[in-house]
């Protein structure tokens, strides 16, 4: 590949609490594309996506985002995040939030209809966001970072909490968005997601166990479903250990 | 730093009470009520009530927004809601303005009911006029704001951040001559009172209730308040981290 990178991320060491979360990890992600980052609860995914929007306070190494330092001022209209509990205002409606964010990053208000539809969530404008149920909730929130229409969007878990139906579309509206140039980043610790990537950042305990494609993973282990593909990749890792 | 920015937060921050008519009701009714209290608890000494009661009407909305924003500001970083702004093209004194944009015109509004209630219906004299008293309190209320931003750094919960009123603002209250007057305090204490925002606050207040010719004292009073507003905010705006651990 010839085009710089989305994200390249160069011996990022981070510890939070006192615990080395992420001792030493190497990667790159290109740009144009979904990938899915995977691995069990707690090891290590969020403090990977905090590092590359630049909130994370890292320990050593480097990371870069659309050829610029992860955190740059100038990446702050480029980059979208969405944690993964739904950070918006529970005490203001659905498009009080959104036009509010609007005005934050200079879109029209048009985007803000355009997004609330994205995301499914038309007839719920008016709605006060803490009467929604935690699934629109997520969506409200997905619907900011979309506003802008970054470049890059990092999302943490954006389907927890959606039904089947619901999930299929997001991942539709997430193709299409590649599609038009978006680097997508999305973490998940389902496996049946990550069939839906493009490319696939496997971690544990905040080691790279591997950087593939869902075909790729598929072929290696001989295992069609994903699921068991990864525990059959994390037991190797153990034996090699 | 951007204007459109600011205003867009304070017309936010608006809205958040506006969707909640029940603090709306008690930031405006509580202290006109409390005040009313006052009149009749004092009803045997009108004099006592005319010196405690008149510059409280000014103080009041120092200690509403006090709580007010620190409540708000917690809420801000524990939904996560300040780590998205802080991801967002915006500079953390749009934020703050903002902020203060909307607090003083609550605050406004607080202290117009009031003064209404206290110059109007409860026979409190305002011997210079109410405005300067509600010049004032707006004043005093943007301190409390920046205060209130500045402590909610150090409280993790809503316990913690209710826990610093009293804390942080009774020893004031004690302190700042509205109870003893200053000079009749130990130098120790005396000495701790000029240190402490509340006392210039309460001074300018004195002054503009008191029957004596207006001094150049109350500009120097309201100058102080305004310095340590503007230094709380720029401590506030180095507690706003747009990395944390």
């Amino acid at each position: 590949m010839t085009a710089t990178p989305a994200i390249s991320i160069r011996d990022l060491r981070v510890s939070r609490g006192g615990n080395l979360v992420l001792p030493d990890i190497s990667v790159e992600i290109e740009k144009g594309s979904v990938t899915g980052l995977l691995g069990p609860s707690g090891c290590g995914k969020t403090t990977l996506m905090r590092s590359i929007v630049g909130v994370q306070i890292v320990a050593g190494g480097t990371v870069e985002v659309l050829g610029r330092p992860a955190g740059s001022s100038d990446l702050r209209n480029r980059v979208g995040y969405v944690t993964q509990a739904p950070s918006v205002y529970g005490d203001l409606s659905v498009g009080e939030n959104l036009d509010y964010f609007a005005r934050v990053v200079g879109v029209s208000p048009e985007r803000v209809a355009e997004t609330i539809e994205t995301v499914g969530l038309s007839g719920f404008t008016g709605r006060l966001v803490s009467s929604l149920s935690g699934g629109q909730r997520a969506r409200v929130s997905l619907a900011s970072a979309l506003l802008n229409k970054p470049d890059l969007l990092v999302l943490d878990e954006p389907t927890v909490g959606l039904d089947p139906l619901l999930r299929a579309e997001l991942w539709k509206t997430f193709h299409e968005l590649a599609e038009s140039g978006t680097t997508l980043l999305v973490s998940s610790h389902v496996m049946d997601e990550a069939g839906a990537c493009d490319h696939l950042i496997l971690i544990r305990d905040g080691r790279l166990l591997r950087h593939t494609t869902p075909e790729a993973l598929r072929r290696e282990t001989g295992e069609n479903d994903l699921g068991r593909a990864f525990l059959k990749v994390i037991e190797s890792d153990e034996e090699a250990a | 730093m951007s204007p459109r920015i600011t205003l867009a937060t304070g017309l936010r921050v608006l809205q958040q009470i506006r969707h909640d008519p029940r603090t709306i009701a008690l930031l405006l009714l509580v202290p006109a009520l409390l005040l009313t209290l006052m009149k009749y608890v004092f009803e045997s000494e009108p004099r006592v009530f005319q010196q405690i009661g008149a510059p409280l009407c000014g103080l009041f909305p120092f200690i509403v927004m006090f709580l007010v924003t620190s409540i708000t500001m917690l809420r801000e970083r524990t939904t996560g809601t300040l780590e998205r702004l802080m991801t967002l093209p915006m500079s953390k004194l749009d934020l703050l303005l903002g902020y203060a944009l909307a607090f003083g015109l609550l605050a406004a509004a607080q202290a117009l009911v009031i003064c209404l209630v206290g110059f109007g219906l409860l026979g409190l004299n305002a011997p210079h006029g109410v405005l300067i008293i509600v010049g004032l309190a707006v004043l005093n209320a943007l301190l409390g704001m920046s205060l209130g931003l500045l402590v909610s750094a150090f409280a993790n919960t809503e316990f913690q951040a209710v826990q610093f009123m009293p804390a942080f603002i009774f020893p004031q209250l004690l302190l700042c001559g509205l109870f003893v007057a200053r000079d009749q305090m130990a130098p120790l204490l005396e000495a701790v009172s000029w240190v402490m925002p509340f006392t210039w606050a309460y001074d300018a207040l004195a002054r503009a209730v008191s029957p004596q010719p207006l001094s150049g004292r109350v500009a120097v009073d309201a100058a102080v308040v305004l310095a340590v507003t503007i230094g709380s905010l720029i401590f506030g705006a180095m507690t706003l981290r747009r990395r944390t651990a």
